[in-house]
């Protein structure tokens, strides 16, 4: 066996047409993103305690502020009202863990091991962010869960919940390309986990995420309205209820139409990939 | 032989640290290079440039005949990395890890499997294949992460100190796969902290200090250029280093060095040391003089740094840990993984 060292892989070139790129590409990505998602099976403490998470907000905020905000419409429950937003900012949240995933794989040094190796130079990222949104997605089904044990449920039949879900996942995959950029930048997983929160709770709490926005202060209401994250929970909430669930406290007219909500969350969902995507692209590749 | 790595004037800059000032290196093809110095000396920044982890600053390298920086994808195919540089998943086991390495070298999924099976075999851990890796012992890691840079059958291999860390039993295992891979031709380039390791395994040895090459050369010849082995005798009684001194007449290849608050009688003799000692011992038998201590020192890295630089690498090491916090970031990481 050892004779046979020095033999030369039988394919040894980098594919040099687009496809045969794009291939590796997408299986290099694939592969680097089950590894991921093993490594969840392996330590599934970890998946626990990000669930924990989750349904503490969907406690504090169902009970504690149940039936406190008048400004909702009396057609609306504020369970129907807090879910969407809910299933919003833990996208939000979760999409730290991109950032700390890499933090991680770079401190070890699997990363190095990774860039020594002829992959694609994409599928480290596009495997982290692919990984964590299948474990969203699995999070989702469970806060969603959740959500029906506390009194949710989705009034608009199957195909607009499923959008709700598409809606959800697409803005954490989003989210996650803004916390690989972070990873990538800030490199070590203490400094990573101190700067998500720092940005990811002001664009969480300044939204309708929790509370309806006509009870904020002018100033911040103004912050709130034209937060993407109102824009997808106001998506989310319409899906999930109908255009009550979006109806302005004093002007008693939903804030948007349906057409207009799936146009602005698109355009910012695309916007920021079409930004952070590269960004990401750029940070892993000058990383040293 | 012709050169299968190749640098030129490789220089490499993090901000206002040179960590790289002009590098020279030739390895032929089929030789164990050493890439000698302390912590913090550039080692590990040469082998990340030339394993195409890292752009250099300026000048250019190749390796088996592929630039570090335009054919960096090509040559990827070509080279295996381990060491400190580099690691294994500690969730995934160790056949898994050495299957998905398999995988990322392009290889047809049976045909990575039977790779990872041959490396794991290859290095005694076809027992632990199918543990998660991070139950390894340490020295069980470092081999299953110099089984990851083989999987891809590399005909150059990169290893960053591969032995640092280790238990003294763990080290000498990890030598033999050295010898090992040295017997079937494969190139080596391997960094280390110690003269030692670098005196049993490379054909040739290269100084590197403060980022520069001060010294290349055999082992024998770097030997030479300190001035080779030392015969150091302690005395019990201090007043008798004169009459040491005296009695030993002639031997050696140099003058005599005394400390006499300690004792100690110092005497330079080449490569001749063990025929040297003989002689003090015969000599100095006929004497009532007592000795607490005879030995002989082979020069260490320290010896060839002092020669070389004029300084001890402790010292170097100190102030090499103040600046390059990048470095001692990477040796905590390997202490915490231990």
């Amino acid at each position: 066996m050892s004779a046979t060292v020095q033999q030369a892989p039988t394919e040894r070139r980098a594919p040099r047409n687009t496809a045969g790129r794009i291939a590796l590409a997408f299986d290099d990505g694939l592969l680097v993103a089950r590894r991921n998602l093993v490594t969840l099976t392996r330590v599934p403490t970890v998946f626990v305690f990000e669930l924990v998470q989750p349904i503490m907000f969907v406690l504090l905020f169902r009970f504690i502020y149940a039936n406190q905000f008048s400004q909702l419409p009396p057609e609306l429950s504020y369970v129907q009202f807090l879910m969407p937003g809910i299933f919003i900012q833990n996208a939000l949240f979760q999409s730290t863990n991109t950032a700390i995933g890499l933090a991680e794989d770079l401190k070890t040094g699997i990363i190095d091991r990774f860039r020594s190796l002829p992959m694609a130079r994409s599928a480290v990222l596009v495997g982290r962010t692919g990984s964590d949104l299948i474990k969203n997605f699995l999070l989702l089904v469970i806060v969603i869960g959740i959500g029906y044990l506390v009194g949710f449920k989705f009034e608009n039949g199957l195909v607009n919940a499923l959008g709700v879900v598409l809606l959800v996942i697409a803005v954490g995959f989003a989210f996650s390309w803004i916390s690989a950029c972070i990873g990538l930048a800030l490199k070590q997983v203490e400094a990573v986990q101190a700067a998500s929160f720092t940005w990811i709770f002001p664009v969480v709490f300044v939204s309708s995420a929790f509370v309806p926005v006509a009870g904020m202060s002018g100033f911040l209401q103004v912050v709130a309205r034209n937060n993407p994250v109102t824009i997808w929970c106001n998506l989310a909430r319409y899906l999930s209820s109908g255009s009550v669930a979006i109806v302005d406290f004093e002007s008693k007219l939903p804030v948007d139409t349906f057409e207009g909500l799936v146009f602005k969350s698109t355009v910012w969902i695309i916007g920021l990939l079409v930004v952070f995507v590269p960004l990401a692209i750029h940070l892993y590749r000058k990383l040293d | 032989m012709p050169a299968i790595i190749r640098a030129e004037q490789v220089t490499k800059s993090f901000g206002e640290v040179h960590a790289l000032k002009g590098v020279d290196l030739e390895v032929e093809k089929g030789t164990v290079l050493g890439l000698l110095g302390p912590n913090g000396a550039g080692k590990t920044t040469m082998v990340r440039i030339l394993a195409t982890l890292l752009l250099p600053t300026g000048g250019r390298a190749e390796v088996d005949g592929f630039d570090v920086v335009k054919d960096a994808e090509e040559l990827r195919f070509r080279i295996g990395l381990a060491g400190q540089s580099a690691a294994v998943d500690e969730n995934l086991t160790g056949l898994e890890n050495l299957q998905l390495v398999g995988r990322l070298y392009h290889l047809e999924k049976g045909l990575a499997k039977q790779r990872a099976i041959e490396v794991l075999e290859r290095f005694d851990l076809a027992d632990a294949a199918d543990r998660a890796t991070k139950t390894y012992s340490g020295g069980m890691r470092r081999r299953l992460d110099l089984a990851a840079s083989l999987v891809g059958r590399p005909d150059v291999l990169f290893l960053d100190e591969p032995t640092t860390g280790l238990d003294p039993r763990s080290r000498i295992d990890v030598w033999d796969f050295i010898r090992e891979l040295q017997s079937e031709g494969t190139t080596l380039l391997l960094t280390t902290q110690y003269l030692e390791e670098a005196d049993v395994l490379a054909d040739q040895i290269a100084v590197i200090d403060r980022g520069s090459l001060i010294a290349q050369g055999t082992s024998d010849e770097l030997k030479e250029q300190v001035g080779g082995e030392v015969l150091e005798l302690h005395v019990e009684n201090r007043d008798d280093t004169s009459r040491v001194v005296e009695a030993l007449k002639g031997i050696g290849t140099g003058d005599p060095s005394v400390d006499p608050d300690e004792g100690a009688v110092r005497i330079p003799v080449g490569g001749e040391g063990p025929v040297a000692l003989l002689e003090s011992v015969r000599r100095l038998d006929e004497t009532d003089i007592r000795l607490a201590d005879i030995a002989l020192h082979r020069p260490t890295l320290d010896d060839v740094f002092l020669k070389l630089t004029g300084r001890s690498t402790v010292e170097d090491e100190a102030e090499a840990d103040g600046k390059d916090g990048k470095k001692e970031k990477r040796g905590r990481r390997g202490g915490k993984e231990a």
